[in-house]
């Protein structure tokens, strides 16, 4: 029981990224039609975020310590950064510390601005080519945008840890009645499953409960009407790109701390949130959701070693098993709409 | 419009033909005069360097590759000159090797075999390199290993910890200065019985390759060999990076112990992970539950950050050592660079050195010459105390450290604080140990 339960905990936080990089891809592809490959891309661009928002927090001058010495029997430099001089030696410590929350707020407008740059300056071009011409252009997009990071930040994965309030682990199996350390989570990974959850339903009350939204999602449903109404639909599905790169920029702030960010972290992700679409339904907000939340779990259940004793291997093909079987019962997907990709 | 009668194919014909005969001389005057691959002609001497500059060991690679900038310049006579005046064999002079000014390729492993051997490949053919030196991980070493002796150039292993290397997959024109997971095994036993006791059960978590086999493999033999019980052992993919599905089992596995038999990236996201799960935290048989990562470096130390402390490991040189090769070796890195060598970089610096203290000695750049020269060499003054080549397996035999993550680190470079210097004849086993056989060094291969 207690093995389920935190397998079940473990899928919620991948389930979570999941989610949110195709819930982003999906509302693209609604609104645009576009097949973006550049997704996992602005994802790994939101985890970058947060490691350029500490490069920036911790920017330092060299002070000369006489009292200590370096290795080398030097006397010792010591960076002191520029917050704790503006702010004050404790407070600048609290604002290194709290580094990837503050990268939300720093990674929205740029997230914002690249998902519109992207859009305006290429995407558009290829409205009217073929699938097959955007799938290329954005996957040439995403090689582009991995190699400028890896040209700025280099190779390595770089460590940006959660703030130390959010370090240790929550022991969940007291909570249950189990045994102490049966059922334990990192606080963190609870976190991402909160904060999606709240950018999830944020996305959903957006586009159902405001005139924008409903626009949008008239927009998707029949754009040449919508068009005719004299409504600027394009400007509106702009927005949204800016949008959906700014849902996969937080998806990637936030999950710099569960997994060092490094320039490849994108595309890792990426192919895998595909297949979340695909099994959700290709344009269906609400089944990217469920099917991002689905596969995660599942694939956690695959990862138990119980099952990988009996099916060695298992836990790397079950996400493809599910969407071959569920593409032959239902080829629209879980919650598909009839017409889309059907043309 | 002129008309002329050249003809695409025409010019192709040509143009191989000519390319050949050019190259004809080059051929009979450079190889096959000398008798072996890439003879250096001229003033100069090219090595190739070929290190993870990508991947889950770029670290390690980035600091190996200083270390062997650092090597061709005090073999050429530049900067403070390091380890050769501490180095007991004193051929080596600063003029270069043979008098011939040393130059460097560098090539990036990608910490994949694949891209490796195609890296060591090129910098043999294309840049004529006389050595190859270099890699952060067993099985890239194991296959540049065996390209080199079918190329017929000296491969010296860099960071290379898997048994395989000197055991089954050892070859003629290879040789290891860096320890291996059996002598890793020998010297952590005693300290972990200690610390430990003898009555406890462990969980592995092992890299899915060569090196994480072996280390599995020998440490499981000696902590059973102290009466521990192996609960599980389960193998993960390099560069996994989400290690929390592996993670979480082991808290309700039974175990006390949680051996982490990884490496660079994969350690460090393994480490981090197991501490954020609790595991650390956790009480497991009435007892504390505790980490053992059995192949330590300070590059791991600094990103797993705190995550460290008490942790027990081996490695095969710390910065720290108090002995004049070591304090020696640091000052002129750390001088350069700004901060202190990792263990990658020290063994890639002392190979360097080796190889050109073998030609000296042996008085030709002749691979067959060079085997010659460093088997059954013995040697001090490079940092690990007196030190054998043996000559049945290529396996350098010297000292192994044993260390813990700092409690109170004094500065970002003072991790790991040393628990004990195992003595060489501690960690030497016998030509014949089962877990490094079933392949042969063969006869050394000069090439053309």
């Amino acid at each position: 029981m207690e093995t389920i339960i935190i397998q079940l905990l473990n899928g919620l936080d991948k389930g979570s990224a999941y989610a949110l990089i195709a819930l982003g891809l999906t509302l693209i592809f609604g609104t645009l039609g576009v097949v973006n490959f550049a997704h996992g891309a602005l994802f790994m661009i939101g985890a970058f975020c947060a490691v350029t928002l500490n490069r920036i927090l911790t920017l330092s001058h060299t002070v000369i310590d006489e009292t200590q010495t370096d290795f080398l029997g030097n006397p010792l430099k010591v960076e002191v950064p520029y917050v704790n001089g503006i702010f004050g030696e404790e407070m600048g410590a609290f604002i290194i510390d709290w580094n990837v929350p503050l990268a939300i707020i720093f990674a929205i407008p740029i997230m914002v601005a690249i998902g519109v740059i992207i859009e305006r300056g290429l995407i558009r071009h290829f409205y009217k080519r073929p699938h097959a011409d955007q799938i290329l252009v954005t996957f040439g997009l995403a090689i582009v945008l991995q190699e400028i990071i890896k040209a700025f930040y280099g190779a390595n994965p770089i460590p940006t840890p959660a703030p130390d309030a959010f370090r240790g682990s929550f022991d969940f199996g007291v909570l249950l009645g189990f045994d102490p350390y049966t059922v334990i989570y990192p606080y963190w990974r609870l976190i991402y499953f909160i904060f999606s959850m709240i950018i999830i339903g944020a996305v959903f009350a957006f586009l159902q409960f405001t005139t924008f939204g409903m626009v949008v999602r008239a927009g998707m449903a029949d754009r040449e009407t919508v068009g005719l109404l004299g409504i600027d639909i394009d400007r509106r599905f702009t927005i949204m790109f800016g949008i959906a790169a700014a849902v996969a920029g937080l998806a990637g702030v936030m999950y710099a701390p569960i997994n060092s960010p490094n320039y490849h972290m994108g595309m890792d992700f990426l192919v895998l949130s595909f297949v979340v679409v695909v099994v959700g339904g290709m344009g269906s907000l609400p089944g990217a959701v469920l099917a991002g939340f689905l596969l995660g779990i599942l694939q956690s259940f695959a990862s138990m070693s119980a099952v990988i004793e009996t099916i060695p291997g298992i836990n790397q093909v079950v996400i493809y098993l599910v969407a071959i079987i569920i593409l032959l019962t239902r080829p629209r997907g879980l919650m598909g709409r009839k017409g889309v990709m059907e043309d | 419009m002129s008309k002329t009668n050249f003809t695409r194919r025409g010019v192709l014909k040509t143009g191989a033909l000519t390319a050949g005969g050019l190259a004809m001389p080059t051929i009979l005057t450079a190889a096959s005069h000398a008798g072996f691959t890439n003879a250096p002609s001229g003033g100069t001497v090219t090595l190739g360097f070929n290190v993870p500059q990508t991947g889950a060991y770029a670290d390690e690679g980035a600091d190996e590759l200083r270390a062997y900038e650092l090597a061709v310049e005090h073999l050429n006579g530049g900067g403070d000159g390091g380890m050769l005046s501490t180095f007991s064999s004193k051929a080596i002079d600063g003029t270069g090797i043979l008098g011939k000014k040393v130059e460097y390729v560098t090539g990036d492993t990608q910490t994949n075999s694949d891209a490796a051997r195609a890296s060591a490949r090129s910098m043999i053919e294309k840049d004529g390199a006389i050595m190859i030196t270099g890699g952060s991980s067993s099985g890239v070493a194991i296959a540049v290993q065996g390209l080199c002796q079918d190329a017929g150039v000296i491969f010296m292993a860099g960071l290379t910890h898997s048994n395989d290397t000197t055991g089954k997959d050892k070859r003629a024109n290879g040789f290891r200065h860096f320890f291996n997971t059996e002598m890793s095994g020998r010297a952590l036993a005693p300290i972990l019985e200690a610390n430990y006791g003898s009555d406890r059960k462990a969980y592995h978590l092992t890299a899915d390759y060569t090196w994480g086999w072996s280390q599995e493999n020998s440490m499981k033999t000696y902590t059973e060999a102290l009466g521990w019980e192996t609960v599980n052992t389960v193998l993960t993919p390099v560069g996994a990076g989400d290690f929390s599905s592996y993670i979480t089992p082991v808290a309700q596995s039974g175990a006390d112990v949680l051996i982490l038999n990884h490496y660079g990236g994969d350690m460090v996201n393994s480490l981090t992970q197991a501490v954020q799960f609790g595991l650390r935290d956790m009480q497991a048989n009435g007892k504390d539950f505790t980490i053992v990562v059995p192949l330590f470096s300070r590059l791991m130390a600094r990103g797993a950050g705190e995550n460290i402390k008490g942790i027990f490991g081996s490695t095969n040189w710390h910065w720290s050592l108090q002995d004049d090769a070591s304090k020696a070796f640091v000052k002129s890195f750390g001088t350069k660079y700004g901060f202190p060598p990792s263990q990658a970089a020290h063994t890639c610096y002392v190979q360097t050195l080796l190889y050109a203290d073998a030609v000296t000695r042996a008085g030709s750049f002749n691979p067959c010459a060079v085997v010659e020269a460093l088997e059954g060499f013995e040697f001090d003054g490079l940092g690990n105390g007196p030190t054998l080549y043996r000559a049945e397996d290529h396996q350098c035999f010297k000292d192994v450290l044993v260390v813990k993550g700092k409690d109170n680190p004094t500065s970002e470079f003072d991790l790991l604080e040393i628990v004990e210097i195992t003595p060489r004849d501690t960690v030497t086993y016998p030509v014949d140990h089962p877990d490094f056989q079933g392949g042969s060094l063969g006869s050394c291969n000069a090439g053309a």
